[in-house]
């Protein structure tokens, strides 16, 4: 193309292109905006959408499963031991409650909103909701505590629950004991295997409070807890074994 | 028809008092107006909403808490700055701009300065600007704002030459260079407008003035001086409160200016589009005030369509494409004039 014919050309386009842009935005002058004014208006939530987690008490069984699917480890759990006499009632899904939930506190500040607490749960009692303002000034007040128990009754289950459990291994070792003796007095010369014994008094009652601590060290009692506490894994392995004393194994 | 300020008032000091204050009573509404408008194209051309809290319908009241806002900010000077200078900047740019409405006739009735000189006035004074631009770019002490003046010295003088070929063209079929000499030379029906006439000539000058009118005002897509994205603010990067309000009114002022001009050359100024239908001094002044809206509506509407230009590409639309067609255009224009 010769320049001249290709100087006009330039213009010639130039203008189109000009009154093809112009054509476009006038379009979109007059289309609706996709904005929306959002706290008046809001978009949906997609069904799926991971957001702020919900713990539904009722259903919860203490299993601790979800706080140790947890990768940032914003999930605490803190269980009791019910009394044999006491009805926790059961779940929706029919699972029967034995452990008081003490603490149930998740960190909004740590959790990074992965879901994976939520397939874990046995009883579905914990999910997401839609709810996505919950902005603070305060760190710690990102720190939602779901327990329905009050201060005082925590602190009374947590002793009740101390005292079950000193009574038991007082039983155990009275009961342990005796048939020590009795060994001992069948078998006579035999001096008596104290320091075995001796020991399995505090590392049972121990084990009863670590359940939920966070440290990685400990992550073997919760697991036993955990096994202990879930109704359909119980009589697997250690069928009417007590837990509490294979640990110390 | 005569001025009905000096018609009821005389000739004496009070009379060019309001006669000079009137004008500034509108660019204030004006300006107001089109800054919402402005928000509100812009925002509706990309598909959003815009401000619509301040005021409760639609945001109307954005545009008065922008400049509650710019009224209170802190006044800063840099240190380093030629304190007259930076001073002195804003307000000649703001006179420069307000000064050339003195010469437009917004209705029969009214014209700030009734001179057989119009429309040479507007584009002297208009030149001020460049002025004040540049001192201000001079005295920030800063890159940015240097050169942003410099794009804007280049950019303002280059594309004067076509716009003023094109104004001749006009003036060489309306006779004279009065305004409101060139808006009776329009009267009637719509087609009496100076857009059609000569056809097609006039319309091409009235293309060439609308393009180098976007340039001197320094609106998209000739904003190379402010250049957001490569030069900050440009030559007003280091002003703040008050002193940036005027240089932001003096856009504005300026948008209506060349709008206001291009209306009286090519769309018959306060003449109705239909006759004596809707004609008179206050329609007058509707209906110019309406075809420069609407003209600064187009130049919004171009800013939020183009791209910004490149300072060779702005070079070549202004020496290479606008300037010949001008004087071809002009030499059209004048041989049909002629040999009528």
């Amino acid at each position: 193309m010769n320049p001249t014919a290709r100087y006009f050309r330039n213009i010639g386009k130039g203008f189109s292109t000009v009154l093809v842009g112009m054509k476009v935005t006038m379009r979109h002058l007059f289309t609706p905006a996709v904005t929306i004014q959002y706290p008046d208006a809001r978009m949906s939530i997609p069904e799926r959408g991971r957001n702020r987690l919900y713990v539904n008490m009722d259903d919860c069984i203490g299993c601790d499963q979800c706080a140790m699917a947890c990768p940032v480890d914003c999930i605490t759990i803190e269980t009791a031991k019910s009394l044999s006499t006491e009805d926790l009632g059961v779940t929706s899904t029919g699972q029967k409650k034995r452990l008081w939930v003490t603490q149930f506190d998740i960190d909004f500040g740590k959790c990074c909103y992965c879901g994976l607490c939520v397939p874990p749960c046995p009883t579905e009692c914990i999910y997401m909701t839609s709810v996505f303002e919950f902005s603070d000034y305060d760190r710690k007040n990102l720190i939602y505590s779901f327990i329905t128990l009050t201060p005082g009754e925590v602190a009374q289950k947590v002793k009740q629950a101390q005292q079950a459990e000193r009574e038991a291994a007082a039983k155990k070792a009275a009961a342990s004991a005796a048939a020590a003796a009795q060994k001992a007095a069948q078998a006579a010369q035999k001096p008596a295997p104290t320091p075995e014994e001796a020991t399995q008094k505090p590392a049972a009652s121990t084990a009863q409070q670590s359940t939920s601590s966070d440290s990685p060290g400990k992550q073997e009692d919760k697991k036993m807890e955990s096994r202990e506490a879930k109704p359909g894994q119980e009589p697997t392995s250690s069928a009417g074994d007590n837990p509490h004393e294979s640990k110390t194994d | 028809m005569h001025n009905f300020i000096t018609y009821y008032l005389g000739a004496g000091f009070l009379a060019s008092l309001i006669s000079s204050v009137l004008p500034i009573v509108f660019v204030l509404g004006y300006a107001l107006v089109a800054m919402y408008l402005e928000l509100k194209v812009s925002a509706h051309m990309q598909d959003r909403l815009g401000p619509m809290r301040t005021g409760k319908w639609h945001g109307w009241a954005q545009p008065l808490a922008d400049v509650v806002k710019l009224l209170q900010k802190e006044d800063t000077i840099p240190t380093a700055a030629d304190k007259l200078l930076y001073i002195l900047a804003p307000l000649l740019v703001f006179m420069g701009s307000y000064a050339a409405y003195a010469a437009i006739p917004f209705s029969p009735a009214y014209i700030g300065a009734d001179i057989n000189l119009g429309i040479f006035y507007i584009i002297a004074v208009s030149a001020i600007v460049v002025l004040g631009i540049l001192m201000a770019g001079w005295s920030s002490d800063n890159k940015w704002s240097l050169l942003g003046a410099m794009r804007t010295a280049a950019q303002l003088v280059s594309y004067e030459i076509p716009s003023s070929l094109a104004v001749l063209a006009v003036i060489m079929v309306a006779g004279s260079l009065n305004l409101n000499d060139v808006c009776a030379a329009q009267t009637g029906w719509f087609w009496n407008w100076f857009i059609f006439g000569k056809f097609p000539f006039l319309f091409i000058t009235f293309v060439i003035y609308f393009i180098a009118s976007l340039a001197e005002t320094n609106r998209s897509p000739f904003d190379i001086p402010e250049a957001e994205s490569e030069l900050v603010a440009g030559y007003h990067t280091e002003y703040s409160g008050m002193r940036f309000a005027f240089f932001y009114l003096a856009e504005y002022a300026n948008m209506f200016t060349v709008a206001a001009v291009a209306a009286v050359l090519f769309f018959g100024g306060w003449n109705s589009p239909f006759g004596t239908f809707m004609s008179g001094p206050i329609w007058g002044a509707f209906w110019l005030i309406t075809k420069g809206m609407v003209l600064v509506f187009i130049q919004m509407w171009l800013r939020w369509t183009l791209p910004r230009f490149r300072v060779d590409q702005l070079m070549y639309l202004s020496w290479k494409i606008l300037t010949p067609f001008a004087l071809a255009d002009l030499v059209a224009v004048g041989l049909w004039t002629v040999l009528r």
